[in-house]
């Protein structure tokens, strides 16, 4: 077992869930309508309960820091999570194609780590994965009701992919740790996962009246599974950050 | 010695939180009880939902609950090894939960589709003439639905 490759794995899981989770939080009290505002805060509480299971597992398995400090007392250059999630909540519009880009990478990633030979991992996978199956549904119901309702509404949904695309293929950006993790039977290969994420989204536009755009280079935007992140990520810690900063062991 | 069934009438009292009527045996989270040779017991719970808050509630009322029941030494481990469903829930859970005002989430196989999402029924008038308004509900484990019969809003423990 390399708990090299283990760790760098659970910290990008971790990181991009915590991340996102955050983000969507903010559509807390002004989400479009109540029922999208509800679904958002769900979805905020389930990513963020995810991203501190992983913890606990690189806590109680692998000795690093408490749930709490590595969730808040970490520098944005420790963070393993993709650019695509740091970026503010935008309009609706940004914030749904977002989600539906990464519910549909996170699914395809946890069917796969259903399967890893690390057992925990596996096993927690099977658990996430059930709850992913809601945030999969509200995603592709509401981009194929969208997407196929009025011009505006397809075209703000078109400007959000055309955006958030190329930065959602820096979810399968590859580490030093990529070979091993494929050789140990932890994860499928990203390419593996990205080529599968493609077929769905390719396959979901379709339906929803939208069109996947072209990307020339799709490592444009990676960086962040090396601790290369946006400004948004630092804005976003500090305000994450804030109480645990002037008291690490407050209680709630 | 305390037995394994008076560990598991104890943990009747425990109730899930944020839906007092039901206790964490009828909610099935309990995966095994574990009495180890020197009395001490170890209670294994499986989370509803990963990010359900009611856990950390769950787990010091389970030692609470233990300790006046005369077991000094208990300890409450968190287990994923078999991920909980909403299948899990008893006959009796689920007559609470209609009680309550909750409908009883739909029995199902496999992965969880939209039809069974959409099957909910109307806890106030017991008709399935119900429609799905929102598969997130105030709290992680309810949806919001509604009934065409009796025209109530309602709650749903959605099926996971």
């Amino acid at each position: 077992m390399n708990i090299v490759a283990i760790k760098d794995l659970l910290y990008r899981l971790a990181d991009d869930d915590l991340i996102l989770g955050h983000r969507q939080s903010e559509w807390t009290g002004i989400g479009p309508i109540l029922e999208e505002d509800i679904a958002f805060s769900s979805m905020a509480q389930d990513e963020i309960g995810h991203a501190q299971a992983y913890y606990v597992i690189l806590n109680e398995l692998f000795g690093e820091g408490s749930p709490d400090a590595l969730a808040f007392g970490r520098k944005a250059g420790d963070f393993r999570c993709c650019q695509l999630v740091e970026f503010p909540i935008g309009d609706y519009a940004f914030s749904l194609v977002r989600h539906a880009l990464y519910d549909l990478a996170e699914s395809i990633r946890l069917e796969s780590l259903t399967k890893s030979s690390f057992r925990p991992l596996a096993e927690l996978s099977k658990k996430l994965l059930r709850e992913e199956r809601y945030h999969h549904m509200h995603a592709t119901i509401w981009i194929k009701q969208l997407g196929l309702s009025t011009q505006e509404a397809n075209q703000r949904l078109q400007s959000a992919i055309d955006f958030a695309y190329p930065h959602a293929l820096a979810l399968f950006e590859p580490t030093a740790q990529d070979d091993t993790i494929v050789a140990e039977g932890l994860q499928a290969s990203e390419g593996e996962l990205e080529s599968k994420w493609i077929e769905a989204v390719t396959q979901l536009l379709s339906e929803s009246g939208l069109r996947l755009p072209a990307v020339v280079d799709k490592t444009v935007h990676y960086g962040g599974r090396h601790g290369k992140h946006t400004e948004h990520l630092d804005k976003l810690l500090a305000e994450m950050d804030e109480v645990f900063a002037i008291d690490e062991t407050a209680v709630w | 010695m305390v037995t394994e069934a008076e560990i598991y009438a104890a943990l009747e009292e425990v109730k899930d939180p944020e839906i007092p009527v039901i206790s964490v045996v009828d909610l099935g989270v309990i995966r095994d009880v574990i009495i180890e040779a020197d009395g001490s017991v170890v209670v294994q719970l499986t989370p509803t939902f990963a990010g359900c808050p009611a856990i950390h509630h769950m787990k010091e009322n389970i030692v609470q609950v233990l300790t006046a029941h005369g077991v000094t030494h208990s300890r409450v481990d968190v287990m994923y090894n078999e991920p909980w469903s909403t299948n899990l829930i008893s006959p009796r859970g689920r007559v609470l939960l209609k009680d309550f005002g909750l409908s009883p989430p739909p029995a199902f196989d496999g992965m969880l589709t939209l039809e069974v999402l959409q099957n909910a029924m109307c806890p106030k008038c017991s008709s399935n003439n119900t429609f799905m308004m929102n598969a997130f509900g105030p709290t992680a484990c309810r949806a919001v639905h509604h009934c065409r019969n009796c025209r109530e809003t309602f709650e749903q423990f959605k099926p996971l």
